[in-house]
């Protein structure tokens, strides 16, 4: 079973993002769980997804607290004082995909990650910017997220984005989707 | 129902809102009135939906409050429609009146209550103390561990409260079910509509004075009735025992639904009223409901690698308790501890517990039962606190002295 943190602020799409992921896995065959952590539901305030995803049915239920893949969706949490809220309980092996404009080697220093953990980073806002026309960079991460960890095939994701988005919009979240498989950097 | 079997199902991807929205979809509904309020607005938006879709052909009552959303799914309820209702917490606790008044009415009205903690101060995370809190009121109360559950329970909470002539209240929890999507299995619309088939309504002998007649029991302009007319001291109490008599002869059409059921779907919750779960050999159990058991039997497995011999009874039906088939469940192990997701202040544990425990005061062999209260207001309960509930109930099979009410994740 793969386990997926995902952490944002509210506004920046972080449970739709889930809930695409999820449902792309259940259209691809597997199991798959999708859930918030709400705290006040506030626009800027911080949130937390999950994800599970597996080959079986899903027995696991409430939080992840040893994720396999930590997704930072907010650029503004890329500072050492949020280390202990973005590595806790990540893996051994695991993998840490970043919405920033800095280099994975720079985000690795940042946070202190260990050799063992692969990182990630791609620049999804200035893409969903371009390729949506707003700062919602979840799909983007999406697309992000499949080429680092090669979870899914990706015409799963836009049966996903089109279910969640459907017509014009949704083809540009695919559009956003298929231009993070070709910039984000990192393994 | 022998013809249905199991039939072609479709694999959706749903949280447990949109689960019970798609079993009221499904269900021959005919009158819907609710208001929203979170975890369960995600069901009342769905069905909205469909309704303005065309996808459900219903009477969908805009209500001002949760009073006048289950005053309406009564009326509707004893004019002979299929009724459907659904609630949380605050919501749940401005129908109290109505409640009651459905209920001993023997009004079939099915609700989802997704719980949540009832203020104050505010919460809108889970815990189990609004429907608790309501359990005395005369509903049949199923607890589901998951969004496919909760769609399953939905669609049989029709059936069964249409023979059994009660209401039912079908719950899921706040956020864990109610937000979380997941897989879920789908019947057929026609499956489901053949196997809830049109509304049930009772008939009744009409008096001399209008000939030998019998007509369905529900108002009808032609044949006047009253439902909860002035009932005094001369029989108020008969009805009353009547009314619980009638709560327990409800097991039978319980099982058998849940029976056929499977049939249908090949999802089977046998015994029905619980599920044990390597129970076999097990020394020492936690007994608990809904999500929170899910949990559990992961650390079941976990304990069992260590080569601990626990095991996990999940409570579904709790009213009617069935308290019964507990006592000859529970006697065989060496202890036993309770999971509660709500308290009942000033009295001795939680209503979990006082349920177990008096069940098994006449049972021949009575382990000792300790009660863990948890997760009151959406607190998480993490794996390796199940871990300690478990080592506390193995230490009373040598030393029973224990606190009978423990907290679970409390600070101190």
């Amino acid at each position: 079973m793969i386990e997926i943190v995902w952490h944002g602020r509210g506004g920046q799409g972080v449970w739709s993002g889930s809930a695409v992921l999820a449902y792309a896995a259940i259209k691809a065959g597997k199991y798959a769980q999708s859930f918030p952590q709400f705290g006040p539901e506030r626009i800027g305030g911080p949130v937390t997804a999950y994800n599970r995803v597996d080959d079986k049915p899903i027995v696991e239920r409430g939080p992840i607290y040893e994720p396999d893949i930590v997704i930072v969706i907010d650029p503004s949490l890329v500072k050492p004082r949020y280390r202990e809220r973005i590595t806790r309980g990540l893996k051994e092996g695991g993998t840490l995909l970043v919405n920033t404009t800095l280099e994975p080697g720079e985000v690795r220093r940042e946070f202190n990650v260990p050799d063992s953990v692969k990182v990630w980073t791609v620049d999804a806002t200035t893409i969903a910017l371009e390729e949506i026309g707003r700062a919602s960079p979840n799909t983007t991460m999406l697309g992000a997220l499949i080429k680092a960890t090669g979870l899914l095939d990706v015409q799963y994701l836009e049966q996903g984005i089109l279910w969640r988005w459907p017509g014009e919009v949704g083809q540009k979240n695919i559009n956003a989707l298929k231009r993070a498989l070709r910039e984000v950097r990192g393994g | 129902m022998q013809e249905l079997k199991k039939v072609e199902q479709t694999m959706l991807a749903l949280n447990g809102d949109e689960a019970v929205a798609w079993a009221v979809k499904q269900s021959n509904v005919d009158v819907v009135a609710a208001y929203p309020i979170t975890p369960q607005t995600i069901i009342v938006e769905r069905i909205s939906e469909f309704y303005h879709n065309g996808e459900i052909d219903i009477e969908f009552i805009k209500v001002e409050s949760e009073h006048s959303a289950l005053s309406a799914s009564w009326g509707a309820s004893i004019a002979g429609a299929r009724a459907f209702t659904a609630t949380a917490a605050n919501g749940l606790a401005l129908m109290w009146e109505i409640l009651y008044i459905v209920a001993s009415t023997r009004a079939p009205v099915v609700m989802a209550v997704v719980n949540r903690a009832l203020s104050a101060p505010i919460n809108i995370h889970n815990d189990h103390s609004d429907s608790m809190g309501a359990r005395d009121a005369g509903w049949i109360q199923i607890y589901s561990e998951d969004a496919q559950e909760a769609y399953d329970n939905t669609i049989m909470a029709f059936r069964i409260a249409e023979e059994a002539m009660f209401p039912v209240m079908v719950t899921l929890d706040g956020f864990t079910i109610s937000h979380t999507l997941q897989n879920v299995l789908v019947l057929p619309d026609e499956v489901v509509s053949e196997f809830v088939g049109e509304r049930k309504v009772p008939r009744i002998k009409l008096p001399m004075i209008y000939g030998e007649k019998e007509i369905p029991l529900m108002l009808n302009p032609k044949y006047p009735v009253s439902f909860g007319p002035l009932d005094l001291y001369d029989y108020y109490f008969e009805h009353k025992v009547q009314q619980n008599e009638a709560m327990k002869a409800s097991v039978p059409i319980i099982e058998k639904v849940h029976r056929e059921f499977a049939e249908i779907s090949g999802r089977s919750y046998e015994p029905v009223h619980f599920i044990p779960y390597r129970t076999e050999d097990a020394d020492v159990i936690l007994v608990g409901l809904s999500s929170t058991m899910s949990v559990v039997k992961k650390v079941v497995d976990e304990l069992r690698e260590e080569g601990k011999k626990v095991g996990a009874i999940r409570l579904r039906v709790f009213r009617p308790f069935p308290a019964e088939m507990l006592r000859k469940e529970l006697s065989k192990f060496s202890a036993v501890g309770v999971l509660d997701r709500s308290l009942s202040f000033g009295g001795e544990g939680g209503p979990v517990f006082t349920e177990v425990r008096s069940a098994m005061y006449s049972a021949q062999s009575r382990p000792p039962i300790v009660d863990f209260v948890y997760g009151l207001g959406g607190r998480e309960l993490p794996p390796k606190l199940i871990k300690k509930a478990f080592e506390d109930v193995l230490a009373m099979k040598e030393e029973p002295e224990t606190p009978v009410i423990k907290y679970l994740g409390v600070r101190e």
